[in-house]
């Protein structure tokens, strides 16, 4: 018998808990939300999947900057779509991350307080339309890589809600795909803008899988408890086999002059990304970071009212039931 | 902290409560369990389960619950409120050999 306090969770002791949590583990099993499971597992999920949906959220603006200026109304449609369909992955992973006992409001607090990380990539602007294509096919692919191995996440909401996004996402990076190729084929003009989309977008797109292992401290930890399936570097790795080749078919370059084939290994080789920057904006100090949490402060206090209108109307209508069967 | 039926954590600073969506993916299935989010009542819940879990013609049908009022078994019952089906195989159509190589049967 365990000697330690149960937990009011799931009214288990440390010991009992913790041999049924490591050996649904070492199968390969999947932990439900009611579960017990160590406490520093429950921090570093809610870590995770909090960052995952916040970066959801602001990711919204660095696109929805171009739907009023979107070049043709198929364009605009397909770009609200896919913005709406990034609230909606944000909304999922808030959902499955309550699970876990944390609530909505305290997630939606730390994001705007500015206590809350984000992926580092949506604090760069997009500064023309061609950017919108390199989101989809850079930000939205790199995002897909990392994100497909999450869909068997130990935890179990959290792989559902991955399941659901990576269904969704696919049609994110082709779309931008798509506007690559449309720009790269036209003027001269055109796929100048196209190649200088891609030129600014390539490293941050290659920094989202996050720091070199060597220097990953919480990575082992999550492959150990199968949060995580694969390292920084391998989906890193992967990611640029597969867009340099894509670029071909764009009929663009990948601005890294030591990105080379390597026979040997049968890999493509890229040159050392700037660890430094990707820090300075992690830490705030990116180009767009203040203006992106502004904007989404805005929003909150925007809607407050509408928040507050719907909660007493509701209450209303509630109390009047009520006294219609008293 | 308490924490109802579904893991999530019990209202009461809440401004909008929590829903459990279920989605009927086509007539002839049941409704399944797509996710929650919140709203201020069961009107405005199904408007945002719409929106948000059928973008895509997902459903022809939706559920609502109040997440709360979710009634869960309790996760470590597996081997007591679960009936072990150690002894009980007979409930199988595997149990029955005798029949082996006679059709439709």
């Amino acid at each position: 018998m365990s000697t330690t306090a149960s937990d009011p969770r799931t009214g288990l002791g440390e010991d009992e808990g913790r041999a049924a949590f490591d050996a649904l583990i070492a199968a390969d099993g999947r932990v439900e939300p009611r579960d017990w499971m160590p406490e520093d597992y429950r921090r570093t999920l809610v870590r995770q999947m909090s960052q995952h949906a916040h970066s959801e959220i602001i990711g919204m603006q660095p696109e929805a900057n171009w739907i009023t200026r979107a070049p043709s109304l198929k364009r605009k449609a397909i770009l609200m779509a896919k913005v709406q369909d990034e609230a909606g992955h944000g909304l999922y992973l808030y959902s499955a991350t309550e699970t876990l006992g944390v609530p909505r409001d305290e997630l939606v607090e730390q994001l705007i307080s500015g206590k809350a990380k984000y992926s580092s990539i949506f604090n760069y602007p997009t500064k023309q339309w061609a950017d919108v294509g390199a989101i989809g096919w850079l930000v939205d692919g790199a995002a897909i890589m990392n994100q497909v191995p999450l869909c068997r996440a130990s935890y179990a909401p959290y792989g559902r809600a991955m399941v659901r996004i990576c269904k969704e996402e696919s049609f994110h990076q082709r779309q931008g795909f798509e506007i690559l190729l449309a720009l790269a084929n036209g003027t001269e003009e055109q796929k100048a803008m196209a190649q200088d989309a891609v030129n600014r977008f390539y490293a941050p797109a290659l920094m989202m899988f996050g720091p070199p292992d060597d220097d990953s401290p919480n990575s082992q930890q999550s492959m150990a408890w199968n949060i995580k399936r694969f390292s920084n570097d391998d989906l890193r790795q992967r990611f640029v086999g597969m867009i340099a080749e894509q670029v071909k078919v764009l009929g663009l370059t990948l601005p890294d002059p030591e990105l080379r084939f390597d026979e040997e290994s049968g890999r493509w080789e890229y040159g050392e990304l700037d660890w430094d920057e990707f820090m300075a904006v992690i830490k705030g100090n990116g180009p767009c970071n203040a203006q992106r949490l502004q904007r989404r402060r805005e929003a909150q206090e925007d809607g407050a009212w509408v928040r507050e209108a719907a909660a007493a109307y509701a209450a209303k209508q509630q109390q009047r039931r009520e006294q219609e069967v008293a | 902290m308490s924490t109802n039926g579904t893991g999530a954590g019990t209202e009461d600073k809440h401004l909008w409560p929590l829903w459990e969506v279920f989605v009927r993916s086509s007539r002839g299935l049941s409704h399944v369990h797509a996710g929650s989010l919140h709203a201020p009542d069961a009107e405005m819940a199904v408007r945002n389960a719409r929106d948000l879990y059928t973008r895509r013609n997902e459903g022809v049908s939706l559920w609502v619950v109040r997440s709360d009022d979710i009634i869960a078994s309790d996760p470590q019952d597996k081997e007591t409120f679960f009936e072990s089906p150690k002894g009980k195989d007979y409930r199988h159509a595997t149990y029955y050999t005798a029949s082996e190589g006679v059709a439709h049967l």
